[in-house]
């Protein structure tokens, strides 16, 4: 790319961003903090500024918080167009331009895609549409499930123990309402973290009065004559009372509107390099169209080049600050995005924290504290190298398990550690699902080609 | 006035609870749960509390130069508006 394409592109270039959320509004901010002077676009089908998702499921529903006010503060300002409550409905890759639903086009000479993704719906779309089944992605379905629960439902029902739907059995809990989880796998949030530690997540919710039902499926939701939901049906052939059902089943990735265009876009998200340029269908990278957020799917060096799709708050921030930065520099000036993966949960009072990607994992240790007493702290490894840890109430250590998997470190975990217990001594099997079998809500997934024997010495992109 | 809170950086340190105890809260021994639409009469507690953060965890705009992360966010909060 010429350098003077560039400085005329900083100058008065038109940049757009199609997904007006965390990743597109930290994009914006970070364009214009990197001086960029041209038109930003920011398009939006929500009708609401960027807000923030994880309280919905913590602070909102535990009533710390509105629903209706979880905006982003904004870092600076970016002097944007916002067209909201507007989808974009295609691409024309060759014209540079994106559709959009009433009929608009917007043209551009750089495109961020930041479209993230949307809570995987009930599939049987009569039942979906009984009153009383929820969903929880958006500022919307918050209003919607907050008023529901505040009237007293005799049970709560959720489908799906992956983080979202035990976090909000938690909440449920903790306003004192009947809730029943149910969850194909054998525990909670196993797709995420194991069956090891998916144990610990069972006994936390048990222990909490939760009525948890795994290896089952859901078959069917019944409703009442006047189309409220009233039962759900298992596959154990068990019926459950419940007149809200929360379905939590995972999430797509919204691509829908890229259908055609021509780009590396699918079920999966949107493929790109290192450097959050989009790849085409053939694979060749595009240079002037950027992936950042939930929706991306890229390279990562730390873990064997695998493509991953991370659906992380901090991923979302950094891969879009990345991303800003390469779409206004020159080659030589780009930066790769390596964020180290980064997630948090809470439930039940107890602090969930994971670096790196447990589930590449196959062994785990417990190196710190125990299981028992759900205070902990257990490493993953992959191949004689330590790849993920998770946390739980123990975040101050996992500062420290981010550095050992930059480095590389060796797995099973030698070095001596604070509060090891004779149990953690030795690896176990981490317990994974067979990743053929659909689980819930994995947060992390590995979508790409390992090349199983390399080397390296990791040094993380500083920002 | 508005504010996140990056939990990935958070230590459960707890200074913000204890300083504005009305927007921040510990959830358990570790877990911190914030209101992310602090009132206007929390401003100054507020700004206090984005100070004391021992890893700068906190960002929050409208506080009218107190405790913002880039100076540029004191000018009139959102554009968005
Ligand atoms: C309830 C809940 C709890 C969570 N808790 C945690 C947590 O504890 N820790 C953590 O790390 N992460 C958590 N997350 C995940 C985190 O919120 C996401 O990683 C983050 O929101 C990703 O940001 P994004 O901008 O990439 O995508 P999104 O936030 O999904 O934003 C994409 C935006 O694009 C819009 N859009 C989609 N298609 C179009 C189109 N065609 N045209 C225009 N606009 C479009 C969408 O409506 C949306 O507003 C949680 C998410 C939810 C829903
Ligand atoms: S002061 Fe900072 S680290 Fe401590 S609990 Fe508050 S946000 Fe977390």
């Amino acid at each position: 790319m010429s350098a003077d394409y560039v400085e005329w592109l900083r100058r008065e270039g038109r940049i757009v961003i199609v997904g007006a959320s965390l990743a597109g509004l930290r994009a914006a901010e970070t364009l214009r903090a990197e001086g960029f002077a041209g038109e930003l676009t920011l398009i939006g089908d929500e009708p609401y500024e960027p807000y923030d998702r994880p309280p919905l499921s913590k602070s909102v529903l535990l009533g710390k918080a509105s629903p209706r006010h979880t905006e982003l503060p904004h870092r600076r300002e970016t002097d944007a167009k916002w067209r909201l409550g507007v989808a974009a409905t295609g691409l024309d890759l060759t014209a540079k331009r994106v559709r959009l639903a009433d009929g608009d086009e917007v043209e551009y000479d750089r495109l961020l895609i930041a479209t993230g993704v949307r809570a995987r719906p009930w599939p049987k779309e009569d039942e979906a549409r009984l009153d009383g089944v929820c969903l929880l992605r958006t500022r919307d379905d918050a209003s919607d499930l907050c008023r529901r629960l505040k009237a007293g439902p005799r049970r709560v029902f959720v489908i799906g123990a992956g983080f979202a739907g035990s976090e909000i059995a938690s909440a449920c809990r903790e306003m004192g309402l009947a809730v029943t989880v149910a969850e194909r796998a054998g525990a909670p949030l196993v797709g995420a973290l194991g069956g090891v530690i998916g144990a610990v997540a069972a006994d936390l919710q048990t222990e909490n009065g939760v009525d948890l039902r795994t290896h089952v499926t859901v078959t069917a939701l019944e409703g009442d004559a006047v189309g409220r939901v009233r039962a759900v049906h298992l596959s154990d052939e068990s019926v459950v009372e419940a007149d809200v059902v929360v379905v939590s089943l995972g999430s797509q990735r919204n691509t829908d509107w890229l259908a055609g265009s021509g780009l590396g876009a699918g079920p999966r998200g949107v493929a790109c390099d290192a450097g959050c340029r989009a790849f085409d269908f053939r694979g060749i990278v595009t240079d002037d169209v950027f992936v950042a957020g939930d929706v991306a799917r890229s390279p990562h060096a730390l873990f064997g080049y695998q493509f991953l799709s991370l659906e992380h708050w901090g991923n979302a921030v950094a891969q879009a600050e990345t991303a800003a930065h390469n779409m206004i520099c020159r080659g030589a000036e780009r930066r790769p995005h390596l964020w180290m993966p980064a997630f948090w949960s809470s439930m039940f009072g107890v602090n969930i924290k994971s670096v790196g990607v447990p589930p590449m994992g196959e062994q785990l240790m417990i190196t710190q504290g125990s299981l028992a007493e759900r205070r902990f702290v257990g490493v993953y490894g992959h191949q004689g190298r330590v790849v993920a840890a998770v946390s739980f109430d123990n975040t101050r250590w996992l500062e420290f398990y981010a550095r050992q998997i930059e480095r590389g470190a060796p797995f099973p975990v030698e070095f001596p550690t604070m509060d090891r217990r004779p149990e953690g001594r030795q690896p176990v099997a981490a317990d994974f699902p067979d990743p053929s079998l659909p689980t819930h809500g994995p947060t992390v997934t590995l979508s790409g080609y390992s090349p199983a024997d390399q080397q390296l010495v990791f040094h993380p992109a500083r920002h | 006035m508005r504010l996140v809170v990056d939990l990935n950086k958070c230590q459960g340190y707890a200074q913000c609870a204890f300083l504005a105890p009305d927007v921040f809260a510990m959830h358990g021994e570790e877990a911190l749960i914030y209101n992310p639409h602090a009132p206007e009469e929390q401003r100054e507690r507020l700004a206090r509390a984005v100070a004391a953060c021992p890893v700068q965890a906190i960002t929050a705009d409208g506080l009218g130069g107190m405790g913002e992360t880039d100076t540029q966010a004191a000018r009139e909060a959102s554009d968005v508006r």
